[in-house]
Order: C-alpha cells, then sequence, then structure tokens
C-alpha cells in the first residue's frame, strides 16, 4: 500500500507542471486568475482526448493535485454523465464530479474569513 | 515625434529599473512548492485507502483534495500561506491548494466590507473565471462525450 517511489513520481510531476507555470509566469507575466484558467483548460483537452487517465495512472497525486487534474475530472464527469444519463448529463456530470472540492473551498473560505482578519495590511498605520 | 521617441526612452528606463526575477532560483522554488504539495497530497491518499479500503479511487482523490484545500483555507487565515506564495510563485497556484487560496484570501480580505458584499462577493475575484470556464468547458467536453 505504502509506496515511496508514488511519492517520488508525486514530487517530480507535480513540480515539473509548477516550473511549466514559473516559466509562463516569468515570461509572460500572467496573472493568477489567467493561469489557473489556462491550466484548468489544458486537463480538460487532455481528458477529451483521453491522455488524462494514462497520466494519472503514471503520476498519481502529482498529475490529481494540480489544477490540470480538477479541469480533467470536470471534464471526465461530464462525459461519464453524459454515456449514463444521456443529454441531462451533459449539464449536472462536470459539477456533481467536483463538487466536492468546490463546496469546501467556498465553506471553508466563510468560515475563516468570519475567524480570521486581514494579516497582509500590517505596519503602515 | 518627439514625444514619441521621449516615451519610448522612458519605457526602456522603466523596464531598466524593474527589478529582475531571477529566473533559475524561482523556476527552483516553484518546483519544490509545488512538488512537495503534490507529495503531501499522496500522503493523505495513501491514508484514506488505508483507513477506507471500500471507496472507489475517484473518492479517495476527492476526499484527499478536499483535505488540502480545507488546510490551504486554514493556513490562509493565519497568513501562513501567503509566505509560502511569495516563496514558491507559481508553485504555490497551479495545485488546487492555488485555487482554495484564490477563494480564501479575497474572502479574508474584504471581510471588513461586510458579510454579503465583502466576503460572499469578493470570494470568486479570482476563482469566478475558474468556475465559469470550468462549467462551460465541462458542457461543452459532455456534448463530445455525446457524439462519441
Amino acid at each position: 500500500m505504502f509506496n515511496v517511489w508514488d511519492y517520488v513520481i508525486s514530487f517530480l510531476v507535480g513540480g515539473f507542471i509548477c516550473f511549466l507555470g514559473q516559466i509562463l509566469v516569468i515570461r509572460t507575466k500572467i496573472t493568477t486568475a489567467r493561469i489557473l484558467v489556462l491550466f484548468l483548460v489544458i486537463g480538460m483537452v487532455l481528458e477529451v482526448f483521453n491522455v488524462y487517465a494514462p497520466f494519472r495512472e503514471f503520476a498519481k497525486a502529482g498529475a490529481a493535485v494540480p489544477i490540470i487534474g480538477f479541469g480533467a475530472s470536470l471534464a471526465r464527469g461530464a462525459i461519464m454523465a453524459t454515456k449514463e444519463y444521456g443529454v441531462i448529463g451533459i449539464f449536472t456530470g462536470g459539477l456533481t464530479a467536483t463538487a466536492g472540492g468546490i463546496s469546501m473551498a467556498i465553506f471553508a473560505s466563510f468560515i475563516f474569513a468570519l475567524i480570521f482578519s486581514s494579516k497582509t495590511k500590517r505596519g503602515g498605520h | 515625434m518627439d514625444k514619441q521617441k521621449r516615451n519610448t526612452n522612458y519605457n526602456i528606463y522603466v523596464e531598466s529599473k524593474i527589478p529582475k526575477t531571477k529566473a533559475w532560483p524561482s523556476l527552483f522554488k516553484a518546483f519544490l512548492v509545488g512538488g512537495l504539495i503534490c507529495a503531501i497530497g499522496q500522503g493523505f491518499y495513501d491514508l484514506y485507502s488505508y483507513f477506507f479500503p471500500n471507496l472507489a479511487e475517484s473518492e479517495l482523490t476527492s476526499c484527499m483534495l478536499m483535505t488540502i484545500i480545507f488546510i490551504t483555507c486554514f493556513l490562509t487565515g493565519l497568513g501562513i500561506y501567503d509566505v509560502i506564495g511569495a516563496w514558491g510563485g507559481a508553485g504555490s497556484v497551479i495545485p488546487i491548494t492555488g485555487f482554495s487560496n484564490s477563494i480564501s484570501s479575497p474572502a479574508i480580505e474584504f471581510k471588513k466590507e461586510g458579510i454579503i458584499y465583502g466576503i460572499c462577493v469578493k470570494m470568486f475575484t479570482i476563482a469566478g473565471p475558474v468556475i465559469v470556464c470550468g462549467v462551460v468547458g465541462s458542457i461543452i467536453c459532455g456534448f463530445v462525450g455525446l457524439f462519441n
């Protein structure tokens, strides 16, 4: 169950994807929102052309944790639900597959926003 | 004409004064931070597959992502993730933790403007385009799946 190789490959592949992202940041001064959308779309395209599944099999969490994996599971959810439920699946599949992540991000952000105050504006006043 | 020349000269001057990001150290840092976040994700994946052996692979992945999203929101609240972000650059943006941070960071930042117009609205300033593109893209993918 516990396999050191999984960790090594996750580290290397995840690191390499971020390395590519950092090259983009240095070359084009791309903003956070654009970089997230770009990698999300890359993930979707990989999934549609059936490249992502073997990549996921190979890279484990290194493929699932980057936002590429989020895009791929949106696309896969829509495709699987379409195969299973027909036309309605086109609209329900994507968000169903990623509901956990999005819900947790919104819920945790809301709760922690109520608890914590901004730390970035220290000094100055 | 003269004005134009002056403007180009000024732009060259500004360009020379902008602090250059040193390429190689920042690439290495992005690699290190991104890789570590993915390795931590793999750790949670193995942990959940040990304790819940009858969950499917996609459910385990979902649980693992939810865990690191929750941890990131907490670290953002404490102000620790900003430090990681300043050090790691894209290494902290491209993992799903960057998506999570992009929701929680403005939510905490704009808390002063109230719950509805502060937290709830500003939450989606960066994550909004991601969710919109994600939903639109997944619907297009669904149509593609329909004809395959």
